[in-house]
């Protein structure tokens, strides 16, 4: 009995150590690529290319964060994407609560329909060119206003916003609403929405990194510069390896090919920092809510 | 107040990231108008009073209407020759041409295979690891180790394709990416990665799988902390270890959200994301890297033929839909699990 006891929790210390190391080697090799950019952007790029800096920077310089600073592109793109993103995620939210809360209402004729409405197209879709006809024919190519609206509303959403309003607000409480003479819009404004801070709070995370991560759609529906976003210039230094005479200038005039490599190298580093900050800086405030966006998602309603 | 029985059909949703489990079920229903007037003339009321409900779904259906079923009904334009000049409806039909020409095509076998070569691995090995993740977060005791762990394997899922692909391929550089760098300390030959095509789905699914693990095991966690302790308990007392319980308590429980999960992910087998392939294809790698998502793009879009491109969009949505409906036959019969 005793012998039984010990190799049983032999077993378990064994399995403890291999669990251990396993989920560290996990969080090193997760961990070790974003440190590894964030170093590189500090670094001398002679030091990166030869590969001298391997973890923290070596002869630190700001030398590639001022190059993209004096690129104009950069931060028209940055304005642009706050724009798409702060309209485009509160027509999406104002969307899809309504539709969710319209639907979680029992006494809605056609509530079947409607929901089958939505459903459809989260499995069944027209693609992007047809997509891409009917945006041209409603002649919203190359406007502000299709960066709002495209993607605005999506299915998944609405039913998450659904459910939430089905568990979490008691239907006694709309009843004696209700009675009292309140109006729906007047009980979804008042009463529903502070109920739901958590649901909106969840939301606004999964719509705005959407939209500001969004890099498809606004490359092709996008004609004019002036309205590009971020991951357009974005991909433009990083993939298509584009960048102005300005950027790559060392004050001297010629640079020679090796010089230039190595500058190309340093502004995609400080690019990518750059254009990730917002999110650097906000996810450890907003990790509290993803776990709890998944619960509302897999309550059952 | 009366008790009437309304045939209405309140569904009942269980909603597991993104999946739907919907069945009809009639419901005796409270209302507290009851019955007056039988029939259309109730039905009429009852919308009615409540206009100011159908007015909160008008924002949503007006994008349905015109960004997702605008679309679909554009979609005849696969069996049409779509000229802009005469638009979707005056376009002249001209039956399955179009997916003749793509079935004959030489891109309808090779995209084909690129496509179903990214789905199945990343299906493989993209859906039994989170879980293994899952479990093995689970297990782990000391509580700030296990948060650090989900703070930074959730962190890369925001950070967007463009800036992905774009460390991948200052990563992979062969004379100054840090990759390269160590084969090179190995004693290797370097590599260039995006150049040659045999290179492209490891790539794929293992910058894939780096930026979505802890992404994707979320739910599972989620889903295990509701297991019952007093089965773990139980198990202990039987004589389980570590192991045996996680295969016999932990496992159980994680099937249904498994299942749907999986019968969610053969539907989309023909659909991996043109976004982080378009990004990562080289003039050198197209051989194994264009598959059906973005052949559609370039067709489209790039070279201007929309009803061909249709047509290949058509065709693959409809292989998805074929599979998601054959999976879901098989898991229900099998497991008893079923998204409808």
């Amino acid at each position: 009995m005793k012998r039984a006891k010990q190799a049983q929790s032999l077993s378990d210390q064994v399995f403890d150590i291999v669990n251990w190391i396993v989920l560290s080697i996990i969080l090193i090799v997760v961990l070790y690529p974003l440190l590894y950019t964030v170093s590189a952007s500090f670094s001398d790029p002679k030091a990166v290319n030869s590969g001298e800096m391997w973890l923290l920077p070596v002869r630190f310089t700001l030398d590639g964060y001022r190059r993209i600073f004096d690129y104009g592109d950069i931060w028209m793109g940055y304005l642009n994407t706050i724009d798409y993103t702060v309209v485009g995620t509160a027509f999406s939210l104002f969307t899809v609560l309504m539709y969710g809360f319209a639907l979680s209402k029992k006494k809605l004729v056609g509530r079947r329909f409607f929901s089958i409405v939505i459903l459809v197209t989260m499995f069944f879709n027209g693609g992007v060119v047809t997509t891409y006809i009917v945006i041209k024919n409603l002649h919203l190519l190359d406007t502000r206003f299709i960066m709002y609206v495209c993607g605005m509303s999506s299915a998944y959403y609405i039913l998450v916003c659904r459910t939430f309003f089905m568990t979490s607000i008691p239907e006694a409480l709309s009843e004696a609403a209700t009675i009292d003479g309140c109006s729906d819009w007047r009980f979804f404004m008042r009463i529903a929405l502070p109920l739901s801070r958590a649901l909106i709070m969840v939301m606004i995370i999964f719509l705005a990194v959407t939209r500001w991560n969004w890099y498809f759609w606004p490359m092709i529906l996008l004609k004019e510069r002036s309205k590009f976003t971020l991951q357009i210039i974005l991909k433009e230094i990083l993939i298509q390896s584009q960048m102005s005479a300005s950027m790559m200038s060392s004050g001297m005039g010629f640079v020679e090919i090796q010089r230039q490599a190595e500058i190309a190298q340093m502004i995609k580093f400080a690019v990518i920092i750059a254009s990730s900050l917002p999110m650097l800086i906000v996810y450890p405030f907003l990790q509290c809510y993803f776990e709890k966006g998944v619960m509302i998602g897999a309550v059952k309603g | 107040m009366y008790i009437s029985q309304v045939a209405s059909q309140s569904e009942l949703c269980y909603i597991v990231t993104g999946s739907i489990h919907f069945c009809g079920k009639r419901a005796f229903v409270l209302t507290s108008t009851g019955i007056r007037g039988a029939g259309r003339k109730k039905l009429l009321r009852r919308i009615l009073t409540d206009w100011q409900l159908y007015l909160f779904m008008l924002p949503g259906l007006a994008y349905y209407i015109c960004l997702e079923y605008g679309p679909i009904y554009g979609l005849q334009i696969a069996f049409k020759n779509y000229s802009p000049a005469k638009g979707i409806w005056g376009s002249k039909w001209i039956g399955l041409a179009q997916f003749e020409r793509f079935f004959r095509s030489a891109y309808f076998g090779a995209t084909i295979v690129n496509t179903l070569r990214l789905s199945i691995i990343s299906l493989f090995v993209g859906f039994s690891l989170p879980v293994l993740f899952a479990l093995m977060l689970n297990e782990m005791r000391c509580k700030p180790f296990r948060d650090l762990v989900k703070t930074v394997s959730y962190a890369p899922h925001f950070i967007s394709v463009v800036v992905i692909v774009g460390v991948l391929r200052l990563f992979v550089t062969p004379s100054t990416g840090i990759i390269n760098h160590i084969i090179a300390a190995l004693g290797g030959e370097r590599i260039a990665f995006f150049q040659e095509s045999r290179w492209f789905a490891p790539m794929y699914v293992i910058s894939g799988i780096w930026q979505e693990l802890g992404w994707n095991s979320m739910i599972y966690i989620a889903a295990l902390s509701s297991v019952d302790p007093t089965l773990h308990e139980a198990a202990i007392i039987d004589g389980a270890n570590k192991v045996q319980r996680i295969w016999h308590v932990n496992l159980p429980v994680l099937r249904p959200t498994i299942v749907v999960l999986l019968i969610l992910n053969c539907g989309q087998l023909l659909n991996v994301g043109y976004e982080k392939v378009l990004l990562m294809q080289t003039d050198t790698n197209l051989t194994a890297s264009e598959i059906i998502s973005t052949y559609v793009y370039k067709a489209g879009l790039i070279n201007a033929e929309f009803s061909f491109s249709a047509a290949v969009n058509l065709f693959n949505s409809i292989v998805n839909c074929v599979l998601l409906i054959t999976v879901n036959t098989i898991t229900s019969k099998l497991d008893d699990t079923s998204l409808w």
